[in-house]
């Protein structure tokens, strides 16, 4: 029988198989930030053990670093004290690490890409549920708790249960107008917030075959969004040009033959996978989010729908809807642009698009926060950035920002946000705040108008 | 980490599907470098209205119901990887939490930290949620090495299931950097294989 891509990946991981138990896992790249690795470290400290592999660990602060005067000391203390920790650490354990400031700093599912550090065919752990965006290159990449960090970092391992194998295929045409996030936030609408747990996801179909890996990662970070541990796309001549060149990607005779090995991952016609969806892209329509899971999403055309369930009702309460309403004509009061999810230079080329030669409207506050030092320069070297500001828009420094609201950016209690994010939960944006979930092509419309509408009938 | 045997409790229902770990504990707690505190902010925009008032509607804060076990709606833990969830569960000395459905890295982060999250069928969770609800004295005994749970003075019980290898852990109170870490050799010749 043959042998799905993530099989292939996750077979010639493999360490050891304990009896009626899990496997060992040997990991390739440990990502980690500020938030979830002080208590790793702690533990190893504790008790006395060295950190096995640090070569292959690499560190970045994003999730709760401000995205204004990153040059000043961080004005929040407790934050300024979780970011010295962390550089503490990686010097005390020789891991290199890209803080506040550094030419590589960023977010930390946008910068392994960019820097060519996530390659096709790794296994990549994160203390990060978002580590799946790195499967859009065809790697094996989930997030993680503490105590997985702390293992990692002792042993470059993991004690895992080999996750099932979920196939979601999309065939056909996207419409204009409909991005990568649309496709996402399509399917898991379709199969609810739950339908991958204990599954691994690998996305086929021509829809991702014509993706760039911008897209790619887009889709594959929200994989865990439908509960799935991660996401995967097939590495084909797209993912081998993306990666050529970087920082980090193999060069010469090692490119070579790395090349030979990934050409070799893509599923076999005859593996099979325990679970298979199946949808047309042609169905799929600019989406956005009503509710406070990601898997409450609807076309931007659609009504919410009626369902008699207690939490569902909880939900429509927190955001302040209506069953059977539609979401045309709401005004809203802020959009973010960034994220993990969309934060990528494609992501800010379709806003500017839009944007260009408009002006936001009066009752909106528009943020624009890139993904990566990287990606803020190249805004400036595209001009995206006049774009931007010239239509009142906020360019920030790069970081989580208002995904998470750690730092100072965060949505008034009650104010909707419409969000490039991957997350509408209850206060996720801040105490209160009430997160839609759209495109970076939604999002820049809604702010050009200061309410969503239905943004199909703009594009010829 | 704590041994884990059995236990016999009363039991909070929470019933409430889809709770994110965001709501858990939310992030701006996620600040502190140690694993301590976190049980004073479980649920905490649940438990407290933004002016710091406590929430009475919420049950956390309902006296009527006490003890170290959860009882939650489908689809517990979802989102965020981050274990300050477990932490703050445990902090709040919750032992084991009952659901029809647990996200996969909750249940490691869980397990990880001596709690135990059980999976029961969605009418068995029904009728434990009811129970409950409805008499707060209702006893809840959870045998690890049956793997069994049961309703004291009730006819309501369910087995439930449990990775082989992290019931050993748990029963043993071990973790797996020991097992990892005694496997050392093991790692290294693999990594010299791959050249
Ligand atoms: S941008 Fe949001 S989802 Fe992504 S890593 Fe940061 S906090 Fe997590």
């Amino acid at each position: 029988m043959g042998k799905t891509l993530f099989d292939k990946v996750w077979d010639s991981h493999v360490v050891d198989q304990i009896e009626n138990g899990p496997q060992i896992l040997y990991i390739d790249k440990h990502l980690i930030h500020e938030v979830t690795s002080p208590q790793a470290f702690a533990e190893l400290n504790a008790r006395k053990i060295p950190v096995f592999r640090p070569k292959q660990i690499l560190a970045t602060a994003d999730h709760n670093t401000p995205t204004k005067d990153q040059h000043l000391p961080v004005k929040d203390l407790l934050s300024r004290k979780q970011l010295k920790q962390l550089a503490e650490n990686c010097e005390a354990n020789d891991i290199e690490f890209y803080g506040l400031g550094h030419k590589y700093n960023g977010i930390v599912h946008v910068i392994g890409p960019e820097l060519g550090v996530t390659q096709p065919g790794m296994t990549i752990v994160c203390g990060d549920s978002h580590t799946s965006t790195h499967g859009a290159f065809g790697s094996i990449a989930f997030g993680i708790g503490t105590s997985q960090v702390a293992q990692v970092f002792a042993s470059q391992c993991l004690l895992l249960k080999k996750p099932k194998k979920l196939r979601v295929t999309v065939n056909g045409k996207l419409k204009t107008g409909v991005l990568p996030k649309d496709v996402i936030l399509y399917i898991i609408a379709k199969l609810g917030t739950n339908s991958g747990t204990g599954y691994f996801c690998e996305y086929a179909g021509e829809v991702f075959e014509n993706m760039s890996m911008e897209g790619r990662m887009t889709v594959c970070n929200m994989s865990i969004e439908m509960g799935a541990r991660g996401g995967m796309i097939a590495p084909d001549e797209t993912t081998f040009e993306y990666v050529k060149d970087r920082e980090f990607a193999p060069k010469g005779e090692e490119w070579d033959k790395k090349l030979v090995y990934w050409k070799s991952l893509p599923t076999d016609n005859d593996a099979i996978f325990d679970q298979e969806y199946e949808f047309d892209g042609a169905d799929i329509k600019p989406m956005i989010t009503y509710g406070t899971n990601p898997g409450m999403g609807m076309k931007i055309n659609e009504e919410i729908p009626a369902l008699e369930d207690a939490s569902f009702e909880k939900s429509l309460e927190y955001m302040g809807f209506k069953k059977g309403q539609s979401l045309l004509e709401q005004p809203i009061n802020w959009v973010f642009i960034g994220s993990c999810t969309n934060s990528r230079i494609e992501d800010f080329r379709v806003a500017a698009d839009y944007i260009k030669g408009k002006q936001k409207a009066n009752n909106v506050n528009a943020l624009i926060v890139p993904g990566s030092q990287q990606v803020a320069q190249q805004i400036i070297k595209e001009g995206l950035s006049t774009i931007f500001t010239e239509a009142g828009f906020e360019l920030r420094q790069p970081g989580c920002s208002a995904c998470l609201a750690m730092n100072d950016d965060k949505i008034p209690e009650g104010e909707y946000c419409v969000s490039t994010s991957n997350r509408n939960f209850e206060g996720r944006q801040g105490q209160g705040a009430r997160t839609i979930l759209a495109s970076p092509l939604v999002a820049a419309a809604t702010a050009i108008e200061g309410k969503i509408i239905d943004i199909t009938k703009h594009l010829n | 980490m704590e041994k884990f045997v059995k236990m016999v409790s009363t039991a909070i229902p929470l019933s409430i599907e889809n709770i994110d770990t965001d709501q858990i504990i939310p992030a701006r707690f996620l600040k502190a470098t140690d694993k301590a505190g976190f049980g004073d902010n479980v649920f905490r925009d649940w438990r407290f209205h933004k002016d710091g008032s406590v929430n009475k509607d919420f049950i956390l804060n309902d006296e009527t119901y006490k003890g170290s076990i959860l009882v939650a709606g489908d689809n517990f833990g979802c989102g965020s990887s981050r274990e300050h969830a477990a932490w703050a569960l445990a902090g709040y000395g919750l032992k084991a939490v009952i659901s029809s459905f647990f996200a996969d890295i909750f249940k490691g982060n869980a397990l990880n930290n001596g709690i135990l999250p059980i999976q029961v069928s969605p009418d068995i969770l029904k009728s434990i949620m009811t129970t409950v609800t409805e008499n707060p004295n209702t006893e809840i005994s959870i045998d690890l090495q049956n793997q069994q749970l049961h309703l004291v003075n009730t006819d309501i019980k369910s087995t439930f299931d449990i990775d082989p290898y992290k019931k050993l852990c748990l029963i043993n109170g071990y973790d797996d950097i020991d097992y990892l870490i005694s496997n050392k050799e093991k790692i290294e010749a693999f990594e010299a294989s791959r050249v």
